[in-house]
């Protein structure tokens, strides 16, 4: 601890310099908190047990649709309370940049979601009365600056029109707002009678993406995703039920391996990160040779030399990493929020903070070990004369 | 009695590439405990480098150094650092203070290395900035001293383990004539109140006069020994 305050003063030697250093650091161990939160919530196993909701889709792909026809079959199902139904739709507005999330949903959607979207009653009863009917989110109206009664017109990305066309028309009847404030995101989403969509597109007629299940009992999810699957065993559409996690993990997961693109952006940050600190660190001991050199002089031995350097470059990644992991701490229920529970990332728990803080000691070693080395082994009389 | 200082046969070569340069040759000399010396010569004549062998800084090419009964030319690293630490006082020409450190934070430097508390510590850094005047300065860091003053920083620095001898090279090259006087009387004072053994470099005759024995080196051997009554 006796030597503490020469760390620091090393450390704070040129405050821009460090500044800028602890803000790169900072940012690569935000990153890590985050894509590690993005990582764990993709690797996690859901348990079918205790899940209130159940979704089914195809078990060969979540893009492959299921036959209407199965709705029956799986609300006859003991233990099935309700079951509502929806599509993914991949439409956007005027421009493909103004792509949002846009579903076109069975009847009871807004019944079985009753814990997501806040609809007045009034209108509520407006969007089950208007066959073209829609209701979006009040943060994707006030983007758009969308009124209640405007038409909206959307270009089906996916579906064409069965006139060929790609412009759907809606009328906007609702504005709804989270029901739960931590997942503000949902207000991002548009709902639209399915109905309408599959009297109107080109492509599917009588399919639907996926199926909602609301179970009477919890307990007892497992035995029913095992009995709705059980429906379509040896069929041309058989399903997996799963949580609505795992189903939304899934969703995401279309873009890619997941696991590997979140693996390889960690990889090229913490490269980026050693080449840059570790030059910011050559440059700060280079500077400081002269004063090792006294410092050698007055009696500091190598050991001492080299401990005080590691000591400053693992200081230097501490400080950065633990704001970084500590500012991704309070991002993450924000972001949370903002997915509206499309997915759901893990706070940083403790295990996260030993991996991180592990990195750091490890990033802190790295940049550290050649300058340090480099102090340690100068000869005192040749760095006192400036050669 | 013998001499604290004890130089036998001592030579110096360095080597820069193919070329073999002999910057000390054959020294032989004693200083007893409580001497001043100060070692003249042109430039290249090897006062720095015996300088650096008497402080332990660099290792000879032949002969020995004894200080206090001790070869200091046989020790390694690690021991010659300890040594360093429990024995001599440093001072240089551009006084080489931690630019970041406070006086009080660059004069406690080589008390890191004993198993002083904190406390202690502190007590012996302030008696040592009393001694060379700058109690009223220990906050400042070196930026903000002038160079008389970070100099004194310096001797405080040199004297606060208490060594055994100061090695001073060119302790007032950087400094004007009124600082100059002022870190010799200083110097002076800590050889002739003190008692400290005190062997200092300089190109300097009136810097010289302060000490009681004057050496003149050239081309790297010992060429006149002159006792002053400084």
């Amino acid at each position: 601890m006796k030597y503490l305050h020469l760390v620091w003063a090393g450390l704070w030697r040129r405050k821009a310099r460090t500044v800028f250093t602890l803000l790169s650091i900072l940012t690569a161990f935000l990153l890590f908190g985050m894509l590690n939160a993005v990582r764990v919530a993709f690797d996690a196993g859901d348990q079918l047990a205790g899940a209130g909701r159940l979704i089914v889709s195809s078990k060969l792909s979540i893009i492959q649709p299921l036959p209407l026809s199965l709705l029956t079959r799986i609300e006859a199902l003991p233990g099935v309370k309700k079951v509502a139904y929806a599509n993914w739709f991949g439409g956007y507005y005027q421009e493909r940049r103004n792509f949002f999330p846009n579903f076109a949903v069975s009847p009871n959607y807004l019944d079985i979601y009753s814990d997501l979207f806040k609809l007045s009653a009034t209108q509520r009863k407006s969007f089950d009365a208007t066959r073209d009917g829609a209701v979006v989110g009040a943060e994707i109206a006030k983007r758009f600056g969308w009124k209640i009664g405007q038409r909206i017109p959307l270009i089906g990305g996916i579906f064409p029109r069965r006139d060929g066309s790609k412009e759907w028309d809606f009328q906007l009847v609702g504005i709804f707002t989270a029901a739960d404030p931590k997942l503000k995101g949902v207000e991002q989403d548009l709902l639209f009678h399915w109905k309408y969509f599959n009297e109107g597109n080109a492509y599917m007629h009588g399919m639907v993406g996926w199926y909602v299940v609301k179970v009477l009992d919890p307990q007892h999810s497992d035995r029913i995703a095992a009995a709705i699957d059980r429906l379509s065993v040896n069929s041309d559409h058989e399903t997996k039920t799963e949580t609505e996690q795992a189903f939304q993990r899934a969703f995401i997961a279309q873009i890619g391996n997941i696991g590997l693109i979140v693996g390889g952006i960690m990889a090229a940050v913490f490269f980026t990160l050693l080449l840059l600190t570790g030059n910011t660190m050559a440059q700060s001991v280079r500077e400081r040779i002269p004063e090792y050199a006294v410092m050698k002089t007055l009696g500091f031995s190598d050991k001492r030399i080299l401990a005080l350097i590691l000591a400053e470059s693992i200081g230097l990644v501490l400080i950065g990493g633990v704001a970084g992991m500590g500012v991704a701490s309070v991002l993450i229920p924000t972001v949370n929020s903002a997915l509206g529970g499309t997915l759901l990332l893990p706070p940083v728990d403790l295990g996260s903070w030993a991996v991180g803080l592990v990195l750091m000691l490890a990033v802190g070693l790295v940049i550290g070990i050649l300058p340090a080395l480099r102090s340690m082994r100068l000869n005192i009389v040749d760095a006192l004369a400036g050669r | 009695m013998g001499a604290l200082i004890e130089i036998r046969q001592l030579s110096k070569i360095y080597v820069r590439g193919k070329q073999k340069i002999e910057v000390l040759h054959d020294i032989n000399l004693d200083i007893s405990g409580g001497d001043f010396f100060a070692l003249m010569g042109p430039s290249g004549s090897g006062k720095t480098t015996l300088l650096n062998l008497v402080g332990g800084l660099d290792v000879p090419s032949s002969g020995t150094v004894s200080v206090a009964g001790q070869r200091i030319d046989r020790l390694a690293a690690g021991k010659l650092a300890r040594w360093r630490a429990a024995h001599v006082g440093f001072v240089f020409q551009f006084y080489n203070l931690m630019p970041m450190l406070s006086a009080q934070r660059n004069v406690e430097l080589p008390l890191l290395l004993t198993r002083l508390s904190a406390v202690e510590r502190h007590k012996r850094t302030a008696v040592a900035l009393e001694l060379v005047g700058l109690a009223d300065r220990v906050k400042h860091k070196p930026g903000e001293l002038s160079g008389g003053q970070q100099q004194r920083v310096a001797i405080a620095r040199a004297i606060v383990s208490d060594p055994t001898v100061l090695v001073c090279d060119e302790p007032t090259g950087d400094l004007d004539r009124a600082s100059a006087e002022e870190v010799l009387n200083l110097l002076q004072r800590l050889n002739r109140e003190h008692g400290k053994t005190i062997v200092m470099v300089t190109h300097d005759p009136r810097a010289a006069e302060h000490a009681t024995h004057l050496l003149h080196l050239d081309k790297g051997s010992l060429v006149e020994s002159v006792s002053s009554a400084a």
